[in-house]
């Protein structure tokens, strides 16, 4: 209801001294209370309409007190809790240069022989394109690295999993890159729309110990749930995979297929077994806290800096030790790869503490 | 009835009341996003950004005076800085006061920081930016005007302020470290230009001019002379074409810039097009090049120089791809040579120069030489 100074309310019969519209429930209530005030003051009152009124504004009011109440306890809320969030989230980083020059020759080959990483990439026929990508670029860094298919494909090998649910074919390439692991101890699950720079991924995991669990990526929330996203890829140590498939066996906590009517994502429905066996997620990340995992594409990331910081863009977009980019066209990572193996400043080195050598049979790296 | 009334006005009020307080809140940005917690990035002001644009750059006589080669948190520099200082570069970027901030800015931004000394030529002065007007007009048939003037101007300001001279477009993009590895193998004192060769209408080839070249000092002296002796004139807008006509005539010498595995360092495309496009069979380009065309990734060196047509966002990935993205401990399969240092080669005035080959040439030579001593001895 609005009024104007000036103006008689017919119904109630008032007149309105003081001020022009309003909307919210404070100052029409203050108005109205003045208002009130002078016409009290000024004429006596139909009683019934003006209750209505006011019982109209005294719910505004409280309803806007309601609300700043409410607001002011979800941010102090999320406040504690993402600062809590961010003890549980576990914020995974690289061992640091210095304590990496501090370490002896031996330790150096030991740690070069832990840090082999399986890659289980999950591909359907649909995807062939990036599945031929992903066949001819990243996946030769890995020490071995495993197709899993719904079906089989006439044109690149896999294994062939005869399996249409995402979740039960997920399953079943976990168990069969357990059994075949041999003497690797680190597991990287990605679909062929990523674009995953192993050694990167062998960086981030340098000095952590396998035989304990480790669920690593991009996180995410749902509810009180935190999962890592799976288009940025997935990295699992050996002990995690290991009570993964303990728990495989749990049908009730963690069944092959849901009874619910709609489906959870993989992703989810992983970090709900993992989480049975006590494995939570952690955000990988490097020294400054920027994201190793990413599910865009380069260019993308690059303008959305151009938008947010035109002053600084490269810095503030990407880390260095990046692991994985999603969504970039076979032609890009042709690019991508050619920027990361190739292209360099000369005179500029690093004299990392580790060395990988190129894989064979390989032009493009 | 009047109880009522009162009661679902309260109710209705109450609603009001809660949801226009939400929006007011909302639009002041109170509510935080209850996602994943974004680390802040530092996101720079304008004042930083100024200020430290003021710690790396002395602007003076219109050109930008490079004061610290940049560096790169946790890398070891000490061969970029030395040939930095051995190795001097005067970039000049061909540009427009339309394009200063669509172009020129992200090449300010990105890869000029890297040379020794940068000069923007457009049409028109600009003390803060800073461009130098060459009394010209904007246009492609200027583009000659520009570029004779534009040397002119260079080497007049600025001669003895740097050994080689890069012409570039503002769309064009340079590893300037790269280019540095090319040219220390040769001296500024040899009549010598490089770039993207290409060999029609000119006997010993021309150079793109949008893959960029750069001119010794001695072939930017020979060019100003021979403008003034009237040798070379502005023969045709088609300025690389003429430029490289001109340059046979005052006897600088074509340069051959592909890598000791030949392959090509300059390239009049982006990088994907040379990695994997694959020109149609009647491009023009299949019957420029001066050496063969390779499609793949053999087609261009690690140790590239140029990308031409490169946009604004493209400049920021190939500043990411050059300067910060890579793999942690990985031994690149190319391990270039380090360049010979001029002063201590002894080769004759070569006719076609060509890095790396006099030191392959001494090496077998010395090899050789070997060989035969030792055959000779057998025989004996």
């Amino acid at each position: 209801m609005r009024w104007r100074a000036g103006e008689t309310d017919s119904r109630t019969d008032t007149t309105f001294l003081l001020f022009s519209g309003c909307v919210y429930g404070n100052e029409c209530d203050v108005v109205a209370s003045k208002c009130e005030h002078s016409s009290v003051l000024l004429k006596g009152l139909q009683s019934s309409m003006m209750s209505e009124g006011s019982s109209f504004m005294k719910g505004m009011i409280l309803g806007g007190i309601f609300c700043l109440v409410m607001a002011f306890f979800e941010t102090f809320n999320s406040g504690t809790h993402s600062e809590g969030r961010e003890h549980l989230h576990h914020h995974l980083k690289p061992v640091s240069k210095d304590e990496l020059q501090k370490l002896s020759e031996s330790q150096m080959s030991d740690w070069t022989l832990q840090v082999r990483v399986y890659c289980l990439i999950m591909v359907t026929p649909k995807l062939l394109v990036h599945w031929a990508t992903a066949n001819d670029t990243w996946s030769k860094h890995c020490d071995k690295s495993v197709f899993y298919t719904s079906e089989s494909s006439k044109a690149l090998e896999a294994i062939d999993l005869q399996e249409q649910d995402e979740w039960a074919r997920l399953r079943k390439a976990i168990k069969h890159a357990y059994e075949n692991a041999g003497d690797l101890r680190w597991f990287f699950v990605a679909r062929p729309t990523t674009y995953a720079i192993i050694e990167n991924l062998k960086y981030l995991v340098l000095d952590k110990d396998p035989s304990q669990p480790f669920y690593i990526g991009h996180t995410e929330k749902s509810g009180e749930l935190d999962y890592v996203e799976y288009d940025s890829g997935i990295v699992l140590s050996y002990e995690a995979m290991r009570r993964l498939i303990e728990i495989f066996k749990d049908e009730d906590r963690c069944p092959e297929r849901g009874h619910a009517l709609w489906k959870t994502p993989e992703e989810k429905q992983l970090a709900t077994c993992l989480k049975y066996t006590g494995v939570f997620a952690e955000n990988g990340e490097d020294a400054q806290g920027k994201g190793l995992f990413n599910k865009k594409s380069v260019s993308s990331l690059i303008s959305d800096s151009m938008g947010q910081n035109p002053a600084d863009v490269v810095e503030a977009c990407c880390s260095d030790m990046a692991i994985t980019f999603g969504g970039m066209s076979p032609s890009q990572i042709q690019v991508l790869m050619y920027g990361v193996y190739r292209l360099r400043p000369y005179g500029h080195d690093f004299h990392d503490s580790l060395t990988f050598l190129p894989p064979n049979d390989s032009d493009n790296d | 009835m009047k109880a009522l009334g009162a009661r679902s006005a309260f109710y209705v009020g109450f609603v009001v009341g809660t949801c226009t307080l939400y929006v007011l809140l909302r639009q002041v940005g109170f509510t935080r996003n209850v996602g994943s917690v974004e680390p802040e990035a530092h996101k720079k002001s304008l004042l930083e950004m100024v200020e430290e644009e003021d710690k790396n750059w002395k602007k003076e006589r219109l050109a930008l005076f490079n004061l610290n080669h940049p560096h790169h948190t946790g890398e070891d520099g000490t061969l970029a800085d030395a040939l930095y200082k051995r190795v001097r570069i005067l970039c000049w970027v061909m540009t427009g006061p339309n394009n200063l901030e669509k172009k020129a800015r992200h090449v300010k931004a990105t890869w000029s920081r890297h040379c020794n000394i940068v000069v923007f030529i457009s049409s028109v002065d600009d003390p803060d930016f800073p461009t130098v007007g060459l009394n010209t007009k904007e246009g492609r048939d200027q583009l000659y005007w520009k570029t004779i003037r534009a040397f002119h101007y260079v080497m007049d300001k600025h001669g003895d302020e740097a050994d080689w001279f890069l012409k570039a477009d503002d769309d064009t993009y340079v590893v300037i470290d790269n280019l540095r590895w090319i040219l220390a193998s040769h001296s500024p004192e040899d009549p010598v230009y490089f770039g993207r060769r290409f060999k029609p209408y000119v006997k010993q080839g021309y150079m793109s001019g949008g893959a960029g070249y750069v001119l010794s000092k001695e072939a930017l002296r020979r060019f100003v002379v021979g403008f003034r002796t009237k040798v070379c004139t502005h023969t045709s807008s088609v300025e690389d074409l003429a430029l490289g006509q001109c340059m046979e005539k005052i006897g600088v010498v074509a340069g051959d810039s592909r890598d000791t595995l030949e392959r090509e360092t300059f390239h009049p495309f982006v990088p994907e097009s040379h990695l994997t496009g694959t020109f149609p069979k009647t491009f023009w380009y299949w019957n420029y090049c001066y050496y063969p065309i390779v499609q793949g990734p053999q087609c261009c060196s690690d140790l590239a120089v140029s990308f031409h047509y490169v946009d604004a966002s493209h400049m920021y990935l190939l500043e990411y791809y050059t300067y910060h993205l890579r793999a942690f401990g990985y031994k690149y399969r190319y391990q270039p040579p380090e360049p010979s240092v001029i002063q201590d080669l002894n080769a004759p005035a070569p006719d076609k120069v060509e890095i790396g080959d006099i030191e392959e040439k001494l090496g077998a030579e010395e090899q050789e030489g070997e060989k035969k001593s030792l055959e000779h001895n057998e025989k004996l």
